[in-house]
């Protein structure tokens, strides 16, 4: 028995025989490798595994510690809820690409170098994209490609810091990067900040997540941001620079979300502003400030899922997406609405819910660190963010105008899905101590106390309030929004404008001139070059010839072939040269 | 069950007791929040009861409005062929 068998692996060779099986064979072998990926996390122990050497680096495939233990706890559970979400699929495509998604981010979240790291990192890229792609639209197409694009830069940027990273310290093991920011590592950081979605390098998430198919958003809501928070916890715990990137980060996405009209990229908005949350935590790099940035990546990845599913199951009945055209399906869906609800509760932290207990880890963190800016920020932050996911989305989804669509519960197997997530999300908040205890450092915190629950109420509940009297200025208009996408939207364009006018233009005028001028030009060069060759050199060396064969005809007759003439014209030269020395001479 | 409470929230007729019962809560965690015990204050205004719930207001109806503001003073929100 092999005291480690990596799931990620188990993921990414599983995903094979997938598209070989058909029917209950299949559905029972991809809820089959999701249970075995959990028990293969629970039976782990700490320590180093796969360690050899690779173009003369030491690379370690897996690193087992209780962070990595955490993250992977996790992603193993969330990947059996999202297939247990996505049974109801025929093709197995998406069912292979969230395998090797998984499988890829199990394998960054082992990774004991940069070189596992990054191989698994661009996995995750291309299995991802595969998600977007089989929405099939045109839209979803376009932004798969943008998703592609981004990521594949961020990618060679990453690379790029690892290879000066590796040429600085001569090592590639990952852990904590150290003596500030360097050139290299600002480009790790880059790629880093990039998967985190940390503006402005956010727009890829909120443009591709909701162009996804319903059953693959699921999946990508959990495992790029994360696995990216996980990495930052891992390298760069401490560094100033998160704090204020993800308090920014936290209110950028709550003040989009009351913007936008479509209701995954409203929740694609509030990935950003959570994880805004888990990059300040790190940032803030005390011993409470990690464990509450970690613990709010375990409670978001299973309170986000559940948002997205229970849109996605609004998405999957109804076919529309926009809050505009949705509205009066509380009659229809109660009880995809109530899933929701405990995933809008989680969220917002209320007491009993999951996000209860971590969020306000990170928020007492900040306190203790004397981070008085960063305190109120964040609490803004949960007020927006109860004011969007808790209050507008379902208001407006659910309850608002009765549009009259027709609408059912979705199949069985999505409210099952939902129902996971939704007693994770409530086990999480009664029974935060089993979470505490699979945190990196000891945990001396409490969420409990009166003074926590009245100050959170207090500001969730007066949120409501506000919604209430100001209810028509957040209704939802035909519009979308403008973020950090528009810089390479229109740049694109603009490139493909100036390749398609200025440029196009410029290569026919110049090859009009050609045709025009040049050519015609060279071509009677040409003629007169062959005039001249014909008539000129030929003739020339015509009458050459001639002349010299009536020369050498003329020379003929000289050949008398008597020696005595001969001996006469020798003397004569021979005399003839002496009287030309001699005058010469003299 | 789900049924009917998502119907109480849902429902034209049940609008007054909803609201009513909305009150109520927002009445009792005003007064939960002056009788709870405060041993550790960091800031000033964590001893001011009723804080969480002025600043929660404050924060929603900032955010309404000022994210409208970017959206329409500062032209984020456009058509939806904008990028057509």
């Amino acid at each position: 028995m092999t005291d480690f068998v990596h799931p990620g692996l188990l993921f990414i060779l599983g995903a094979i025989p997938i598209p070989f099986l058909k029917g209950s064979v299949r559905k029972a072998y991809v809820l089959l490798i999701p249970t075995l990926a959990i028990l293969a996390v629970l039976t782990m122990h700490p320590g180093g595994y796969g360690a050899a050497r690779f173009i003369g680096q030491q690379i370690m495939i897996a690193k087992v510690d209780k962070l990595s233990v955490l993250f992977a706890t996790v992603f193993s559970i969330m990947a059996l809820i999202g297939t247990v979400y996505a049974l109801h699929l025929t093709h197995a495509g998406q069912h292979v690409a969230a395998f090797v998604y998984v499988g890829s981010a199990l394998g960054v979240v082992f990774a004991g170098d940069y070189l596992t790291l990054f191989l698994f990192w661009e996995g995750m890229t291309f299995a991802s994209a595969y998600l977007v792609f089989a929405q099939r639209s045109d839209q979803a197409l376009s932004a798969g490609f943008r998703y592609l694009m981004v990521h594949i830069t961020g990618s060679v940027a990453l690379l790029g810091g690892i290879i000066l990273h590796g040429f600085a310290t001569g090592s590639l093991l990952f852990g904590p990067i150290e003596g500030g920011l360097g050139f290299a590592t600002c480009l790790i950081l880059a790629g880093f900040l990039l998967n985190a979605a940390v503006p402005p390098l956010n727009a890829w998430l909120t443009d591709a997540y909701p162009e996804a198919t319903v059953t693959g958003a699921v999946f990508m809501s959990a495992f790029t941001t994360k696995t990216a928070v996980y990495v930052l916890a891992r390298a760069f715990p401490g560094t100033d620079l998160l704090v204020w990137l993800g308090t920014v980060m936290a209110l950028y996405g709550v003040v989009y979300a009351v913007l936008e009209n479509d209701c995954r990229r409203l929740l694609a908005y509030h990935i950003v502003s959570q994880v805004g949350y888990m990059v300040a935590g790190i940032g803030i790099g005390t011993e409470m400030a990690v464990n509450g940035a970690v613990s709010h990546a375990f409670a978001h990845i299973l309170y986000k899922a559940l948002l997205f599913m229970g849109a996605g199951a609004v998405i999957h009945v109804t076919g529309r997406r926009k809050l505009t055209e949705l509205g009066g399906l509380y009659k229809t869906m109660p009880v995809t609405l109530a899933l929701y609800m405990v995933g809008a509760f989680a969220i917002s932290a209320f007491p009993f819910f999951s996000g209860f207990v971590t969020k306000s880890m990170v928020v007492a963190a900040a306190k203790q660190d004397h981070r008085a800016l960063v305190v109120l920020a964040l609490t803004m932050a949960s007020s927006g963010t109860f004011l969007h996911t808790g209050l507008k989305l379902p208001y407006y989804m659910f309850f608002g105008t009765d549009q009259g669509l027709e609408a059912r519960e979705p199949p069985r197997n999505m409210l099952v899905a939902m129902g996971m997530a939704a007693v994770l999300c409530i086990a999480i908040g009664l029974f935060p101590q089993t979470l505490y205890a699979l945190l990196p450092h000891p945990v001396d915190f409490e969420p409990y106390t009166g003074v926590h629950v009245t100050e959170s109420l207090g500001v969730l509940m007066f949120t409501a309030l506000g919604f209430v009297m100001f209810l028509r200025a957040l209704d939802p208009e035909n519009t979308i929004s403008i973020d950090t996408d528009w810089f390479y939207r229109m740049g694109a364009r603009h490139f493909m404008w100036l390749a398609e006018k200025p440029l196009a233009r410029y290569e026919k005028a110049v090859s009009d001139v050609s045709e025009t001028a040049a050519l015609p030009f060279l071509l009677g060069m040409a003629r007169a070059g062959l005039r001249i060759d014909l008539h000129g050199v030929d003739a020339f060396v015509n009458a050459v010839a001639r002349a010299i064969l009536r020369g050498g005809g003329a020379l003929r007759q000289f050949q008398s072939g008597v020696v005595t003439h001969y001996a006469l014209a020798m003397i004569a030269g021979v005399i003839a040269g002496i009287a030309v020395f001699a005058v010469a001479w003299r | 069950m789900i049924k009917r409470v998502v119907d109480f929230f849902g429902d034209e007729r049940h609008a007054k007791r909803r609201r009513r019962l909305f009150y109520l809560v927002l009445v009792l965690i005003v007064i939960a929040d002056f009788l709870v015990f405060r041993e550790h204050a960091e800031y000033l205004w964590e001893r001011l009861p009723g804080w969480s719930a002025l600043y929660g207001f404050g924060s929603c109806v900032l955010l309404i409005f000022v994210s409208k503001f970017f959206g329409h003073q500062c032209r984020l929100m456009r058509r939806e062929d904008y990028y057509d």
